[in-house]
């Protein structure tokens, strides 16, 4: 009964996104029939009461383990703790869909319920538009990946999940990554809504800009979630493979990065209005595009989705209307969008164009790497594209946009010269230099780590720089989240060049009792012993860690078997001190009693995830300071508006 | 510094976008030739050697009584093997994964030593009895096996 509540649910939902879109077509074309225009947000209100009601009732099938539901039977299991029986919900491809179409219909009836800065014929196509892309992915669900489909006879116990997604970490990256991916949305709507308007202004970049900060923390949040959950649940010691399923969410971050900033230029400047409305089209284009290649099943193989190509085609038929319709509208209306204010060359606008344009490039590369094999395999070539070429290429691109980066919130708008900033830009010459010889003399690290230390500690004091000589006070909380944002970046690149420039590993076999020393760490081998969890068993290390004479540190890997599904999964431990983690794993027993034992120390490791939490942070931020100063001015209007009012005379 | 018009400012913007994304897709090419990782079979392997500086996967089955291990108790030697009887031995050195057993599929990552013995930095066997590696997949259709394939941790 339950699940086909949800059904009628989900199809209540479809065929209100279509009345969305109907309405909202309608009332452009006549706004002077009220029945119409005021229709268009109710109906995105109660779309995404459906769509949110058909999730919850997923959930809540999942929570109960209702075996006679295919989904559920195909990927739970009645052992397994409760959190893990509800967050399977979206660890599957039915599931994850319905998660993508609720979170799409939440972020419409977001703007629906406050958003009232933009002209109202603007809106109603940005509503239109919403319930387009919407109605397209509830016809995929409903048509090729029904979430509720029964089976003829309810099994008696199902095949359980995929033991590597039993754990927390799944319970917040995906949502956390959807919310960010799909509400980029919401920016694709604005720059739709405005292409078929025409009127692309200051108010309009100030009305998106929030919602294009808050999809972007979203979006920063998971991808920093997602790759701490790979770090330490994969076991192999690394925090970013360049797998198409990292890169599929990292492109839409490239592009909402450079939205971010353009829509800034925008709002402060007038200034970018085309090249914005294209970034809008593109950062949610490639949300789509990530949704394919995760969705398809293409990545695993392209034979296998010729194979099995129903979803992919979908998929694909769906990426094809609303990106290349959205890109065919562009190309008609870019040159009917009246053209910005200028700028000069040494100006923060340049800047920050020089950033776009990078995040773009690096955009480009990453894309290309990820679709090659793709193609390569189309015409029966093997080839796999890894961190040599993303890394290498990725670079070259990566590191003169992080020195724009630095120069960049220094300028003024429209119109400065290097000259008058050549005090801090010494400072940040000696800075570099000091960080150079140091990095360089001492360490003797490769170039890429010594580039990465060099621009990190640059770009630390260079993001402090906007706040020198202000009242504290006084600096507005945009630019608190702007030089948070940019901290974060610092402390970020910091750790990856830390990680990749210092790390020690050490393998070997050891029988209990014996010690063996990575980095500044002595670790001894104390035990092994077996351990029991609620849906599985474990052998499980007990490793003593200690520096010099200080007290140790506990550390227990495991290699857990699962038995629901029969697999093995290797469980990292980690101990985190301010300087780094130290990382260990568990291997097989040698003949002789001795076990496989492989270490890492990793300096500064995690200032990578902080780094990343500081980037959400600052966005955060400039999200809040926005906010509350629209209601500021929202709130003077209504006063001078009221006073306007009683000066009438009666 | 003089003012541009707007229409000549807006293309030498375009110009420059133009140009840094052309660059990023020369460049990207030009990498993705001597970048990118290729997967060979062991017969493939002995006819056409990679050079020794190049980044390859190779893909087999581990030979019957291959598997020795050496004394340090961290490294492995062990033979891959196609239909058509080709052999390359692989060293390894690191934590095997469960499922890498003899006569079962394998993916070696690393490089072929001057020697002729193809050093591996990572070995990718099947995961679980759902998961095989993109390469293997087909490996086992061509035996005749049936490939059930849910993916990795993809979510």
């Amino acid at each position: 009964m339950m699940a086909e509540l949800g059904l009628a649910a989900l199809w209540l939902a479809a065929a209100l996104a279509i009345l969305q879109l109907v309405t909202g077509i309608w009332s452009m074309r006549a706004p002077e029939l009220v029945a119409i225009t005021g229709a268009v947000r109710p109906v995105t209100i109660l779309q995404a009461v459906f769509a949110a009601l058909s999730f919850t009732v997923l959930l809540y099938l999942f929570a109960v383990t209702d075996l006679s539901v295919e989904l559920v039977a195909a990927n739970s299991h009645t052992a397994k703790p409760l959190l893990y029986k509800i967050t399977g919900a979206w660890g599957n491809h039915e599931g994850s869909m319905l998660l993508w179409v609720t979170v799409m219909a939440l972020s419409g009836a977001l703007i629906a319920g406050v958003e009232y800065r933009l002209p109202e014929r603007t809106m109603q196509a940005v509503l239109a538009c919403q319930g387009f892309v919407a109605a397209g992915f509830y016809a995929f669900l409903l048509f090729s990946s029904n979430p509720f489909a029964r089976l003829p006879q309810p099994l008696a116990e199902g095949n359980g999940l995929n033991p590597l997604l039993q754990d927390v970490g799944l319970a917040l990256h995906p949502p956390t990554l959807y919310i960010g991916y799909v509400g980029l949305s919401v920016a694709f709507s604005f720059a739709v809504g405005a292409l078929v308007t025409r009127q692309v202004t200051p108010d309009f970049a100030r009305a998106m800009r929030p919602w294009v900060l808050g999809a972007w923390v979203f979006l920063t949040l998971g991808i920093t979630a997602g790759s701490y959950w790979a770090y330490y649940e994969l076991g192999w010691g690394g925090w970013w493979f360049w797998d198409p399923v990292e890169n599929a969410s990292l492109m839409p971050w490239l592009a909402a990065t450079a939205l971010l900033h353009s829509v800034s230029v925008l709002a402060a400047r007038d200034a970018l209005r085309t090249w914005t409305l294209m970034l809008g089209v593109l950062a949610f284009s490639m949300s789509m595009l990530g949704t394919f290649l995760v969705r398809s099943g293409i990545l695993t193989s392209v034979h296998a989705f010729a194979v099995d190509p129903q979803r992919g085609t979908f998929i694909l038929i769906l990426l094809a209307i609303y990106i290349g319709g959205a890109l065919l509208l562009f190309a008609l209306r870019a040159g009917a969008v009246a053209e910005g204010e200028r700028f000069s060359v040494a100006s923060r606008e340049s800047a920050l164009v020089v950033n776009n344009v990078l995040l773009t490039a690096i955009l480009g590369i990453v894309l290309l790497g990820t679709l090659y094999p793709l193609l390569a395999e189309a015409f029966g070539e093997r080839v796999s594209v890894g961190p040599p070429y993303f890394n290498l290429v990725g670079a070259i691109f990566a590191l003169p946009m992080l020195a724009v980066l630095a120069i960049g919130p220094l300028l003024r708008w429209r119109r400065d010269s290097l000259q008058r900033i050549s005090r801090p830009l010494i400072v940040l010459a000696a800075v570099g230099g000091a960080a150079l010889v140091l990095t360089a003399v001492l360490f003797g690290v490769g170039f890429l780590p010594l580039a990465g230390l060099v621009l990190a500690a640059v770009l630390a004091v260079a993001s402090v720089m906007p706040l020198s000589g202000r009242n504290l006070r006084r600096v507005p909380l945009a630019v608190w989240g702007m030089v948070a944002a940019h901290l974060g970046v610092a402390a970020a690149l910091f750790g990856m060049a830390s990680e990749s420039a210092f790390t020690s590993e050490r393998l070997v076999a050891l029988a209990p009792g014996q010690a063996t020393q990575v980095g500044p760490w002595q670790v001894r081998f104390a035990a092994v012993q077996p351990v029991a969890g609620p849906n599985w068993t474990a052998l499980e290390a007990r490793l003593e860690a200690r520096i010099g004479t200080g007290a140790p540190v506990v550390l227990t890997p495991q290699a857990r078997s699962f038995w629901a599904p029969a697999q093995q999964t290797t469980e990292a431990a980690l101990a985190t001190s301010w300087n780094g983690q130290l990382y260990a794993v568990m291997g097989g027993a040698a003949d002789d009693g001795r076990w496989q034992i492989r270490l890492w120390w990793k300096p500064f490791v995690t200032f990578i995830w902080y780094g990343g939490g500081l980037i959400a942070l600052g966005g955060a931020l400039s999200l809040a300071g926005r906010v509350a100063d629209d209601l500021k001015r929202r709130r003077v209007r209504a006063r001078g508006a009221r006073r306007r009012a009683q000066m009438v005379p009666a | 510094m003089t003012r541009l018009a707007p229409k000549h400012q807006r293309l030498i913007l375009a110009a420059v976008a133009l140009l840094a994304l052309t660059g990023a897709g020369l460049g990207g090419a030009y990498a993705l030739r001597s970048q990118a990782s290729y997967f060979y079979l062991p017969a493939q392997m002995l006819a056409d050697p990679p050079a020794s500086d190049r980044s390859v996967r190779l893909g087999g089955m581990v030979e019957a009584g291959s598997i020795q291990k050496q004394a340090d108790g961290v490294t492995i030697a062990f033979t891959v093997t196609d239909q058509h009887g080709a052999r390359v031995p692989v060293r390894y050195a690191g934590i095997v994964p469960d499922l890498f057993v003899e006569n079962s599929g394998v993916v070696a990552e690393g490089r072929l030593l001057p020697g002729g013995v193809f050093e591996a930095d990572n070995l990718l066997a099947k995961h679980d009895e759902n998961y095989v590696p993109r390469e293997l997949q087909d490996m086992h259709k061509e035996q005749g096996g049936a490939a059930l394939v849910t993916g990795g941790p993809q979510t």
